[in-house]
């Protein structure tokens, strides 16, 4: 029983931390981009894992408020309208100080430049205009509604906002569009497309903005689950992903890595996630392997593999007659035939070594792929496992009278088989690109041990229902096991890159 | 046939009529109002002079809030424009304004021919050829407005 205590309250605590992270705390700590900034938190949080980062998961809602809370503080500060503030912390990609520091600086070219101009302060509002024809659409119509900007561009009402229509619907733009008329800068802010354009098309542009927000932020990243709304904040920056995998768990419980965005891959870092990943998808070992196992007609340059007989070989194409040791014309091999003595020469050994070698990198391959394409495999029948397990769940509670809770033991086995799964399958990711010296031989070993753990854990899943009431001491013993294991290892990798322990064969 | 016809069209080709802009000519098929004929005069001093460059320009549904479709029909050799005819022009794309007309698309069209930008290449072998050789390929450009609109 302890130990599924243990297991337990290991996993509380480590979500009480992100939630300790309050929202000041954050934002102070995104203003100074620091270096040192993991280095603080591990002496403030001691009970830290090298392998966590700090996140924090934002709801669109939330990133709505954000943006506004700045817009409201640059408001006051400069003394302008919200929606101008708006589009000059959109132009800065919100980089508040350096918006600051530039509108303090010289304020009429900040405002031109984000395409502002001169103030304006009054409401927008449609106005019927005499004798007005409008260039978009000709119309004429007396009591015509029309609007403009302080660009003073003037068009009808039904124009602009089918141009906006256009521009937010068709083109997704948002933060940028400019007023219709050809060669003026200037941005139609929040307020006007408002007044301009039904309800659903400013949810869309409200929604587009948010994007933006996301997009420009390097502290911020889209959920990428499908459906998912939810933004994650995280401090890590792209020049520190050689050092740190930032697996986030995002409100939706999907588990991502924030800097390259897909699913967790610790604690193979990002680059070799890449590598990997076009390493297996381009099927670049399909050439290794014509290179291990085929020859090139000397003459017709046909690709040849030697499947037996002797070295007397004739080209099925081109009909060339050639010896498969030196490569050389048949009739030049005179009385020794059947018995090539060109074979020590150096240029033929050379081929040899080079045979042998692309084979030997081949099998290196075949290795840590088919370990990594297993545990691939394994992790896509989670869902099944999954289903089968909680068809499992009423078995039990039907057969022999447990309560729901007293059988989330299985569910909790579960999902720490797919998460164990997961990271075994990078682990061969990670290996498959590791230098080989004595620190080699501890993550082996650390892989090896969670690799058997998972392997236990997973049999114990196989046993017919009827006998699962008997193992329920034995898997919760075995769940809390397997996801210590796979803390150690995680532990002890994520130490190793921060502090470049491990040596690569690529550029990480 | 016109009455499907927005009013913006109508009275755009009625003062492309009225009021031809000197060098280009564009007429409306009979049986498809959106669909012009256009051509262009090569402007002087430039290796297009004397030449006629037709095109067509078609108004797709929703103009004017999209630009209107050009393509030359003429063989030309121009650094923005390539085999198929079509055109590399910031305005017919994301510089569009739908304060735009037939009328000024078709003046910087015929101001692109008087000034073509070897920087931003549609056909990357005659802006290659531009940048390297400028004369000669404006001896080339002279050669086929010779051959492919004098005639």
């Amino acid at each position: 029983m302890s130990s599924d205590e243990d297991f337990m309250s290991d996993q509380m605590m480590s979500d009480d931390e992100f939630d300790d992270d309050s929202l000041g705390e954050l934002d102070s700590e995104f203003e100074d981009d620091n270096d040192n900034y993991l280095d603080d938190v591990k002496d403030e949080k001691p009970q830290k894992k090298a392998y966590e980062v700090d996140y924090r998961p934002l709801s669109a809602q939330t990133i709505r408020d954000e943006q506004a809370m700045q817009v409201n503080e640059i408001s006051t500060l400069f003394g302008l309208s919200p929606e101008q503030c708006a589009i000059l912390l959109r132009h800065f990609k919100w980089q508040k100080e350096r918006l600051i520091e530039r509108y303090m600086d010289n304020p009429d070219v900040v405002l031109a430049d984000a395409g502002l101009g001169s103030e304006f302060s009054k409401p927008p509002k449609l106005e019927k205009i005499r004798g007005f024809m409008c260039d978009i659409c000709c119309d004429d119509t007396r009591a015509l509604d029309t609007y403009a900007m302080k660009c003073d561009h003037r068009y009808c009402a039904d124009c602009y906002r089918q141009y906006l229509e256009s521009k937010v619907k068709d083109e997704g733009e948002a933060a940028r569009v400019q007023c219709p008329a050809e060669g003026c800068a200037r941005i139609v802010d929040s307020k006007s497309i408002r007044l301009l354009v039904p309800a659903e098309t400013y949810a869309r542009y409200e929604e587009l903005l948010n994007r933006t927000y996301v997009d420009d932020k390097p502290n911020l990243r889209w959920c990428p689950a499908p459906e998912c709304e939810y933004a994650v904040d995280c401090p890590v920056r792209p020049n520190e992903l050689h050092r740190i995998v930032p697996t986030v768990a995002c409100e939706c419980s999907h588990v991502f890595c924030f800097g390259c965005g897909l699913s967790d891959h610790q604690p193979c870092p990002c680059s070799l996630v890449k590598k990997w990943l076009k390493k297996c998808e381009d099927d670049s070992e399909t050439a290794n392997w014509i290179s291990a196992h085929t020859k090139e007609c000397p003459k017709c340059i046909s690709t040849i593999e030697k499947n037996g007989g002797c070295n007397h070989m004739t080209c099925r194409k081109c009909k060339h007659e050639f010896c498969w040791v030196c490569m050389g014309p048949w009739n030049e091999h005179g009385t020794s035939w059947y018995n090539c003595n060109r074979y020590e020469e150096k240029s033929g050994s050379e081929a040899r070594d080079n045979q042998a070698k692309s084979r030997a990198s081949l099998e290196r391959y075949l290795h840590y792929y088919n370990r990594y394409a297993n545990h691939d495999h394994s992790a896509k029948l989670d869902k099944d496992l999954y289903i089968k397990t909680e068809k499992k769940m009423t078995m039990l509670q039907s057969a022999s009278g447990m309560s729901w809770i007293e059988v989330q033991y299985l569910a909790q086995a579960s999902s720490v088989l797919q998460q164990c799964r997961q990271t075994l399958k990078w682990t061969y990711a990670f290996a498959f690109y590791l230098e080989r010296n004595n620190n080699t031989f501890i993550f082996e070993d650390n892989q090896r041990d969670l690799e058997m753990a998972v392997e236990t854990l997973s049999e114990l899943f196989e046993k017919p229902p009827e006998q699962l009431r008997e193992s329920k001491k034995e898997m919760m013993d075995r769940t809390a096991y397997v996801s210590s294991r796979r803390r150690i290892l995680l532990e002890d990798t994520a130490q190793g890159l921060r502090s470049g322990r491990w040596s690569f064969t690529v550029d990480v | 046939m016109a009455s499907g016809l927005p009013k913006r069209i109508i009275k755009e080709t009625e003062r492309l009529v009225a009021e031809p802009v000197p060098g280009i000519h564009a007429v409306p098929h009979e049986d498809n109002l959106r669909y012009f004929d256009v051509s262009i005069h090569g402007p002087a001093q430039s290796p297009y002079e004397g030449g006629i460059f037709r095109l067509e320009l078609f108004l797709p549904e929703d103009y004017p809030m999209t630009p209107p479709k050009i393509r030359f029909l003429t063989k030309i050799y121009h650094p923005n424009i390539d085999r198929l005819g079509r055109i590399c022009l910031d305005v017919l794309k994301g510089n569009w304004s739908p304060a735009l007309q037939i009328r000024t698309i078709l003046l910087s069209i015929q101001a692109l021919l008087g000034a073509p930008n070897p920087d931003d290449p549609l056909a990357n072998d005659v802006a290659q050829r531009w940048k390297e050789d400028e004369k000669a390929a404006i001896a080339t450009a002279r050669e086929w407005t010779r051959t492919h609109a004098m005639t």
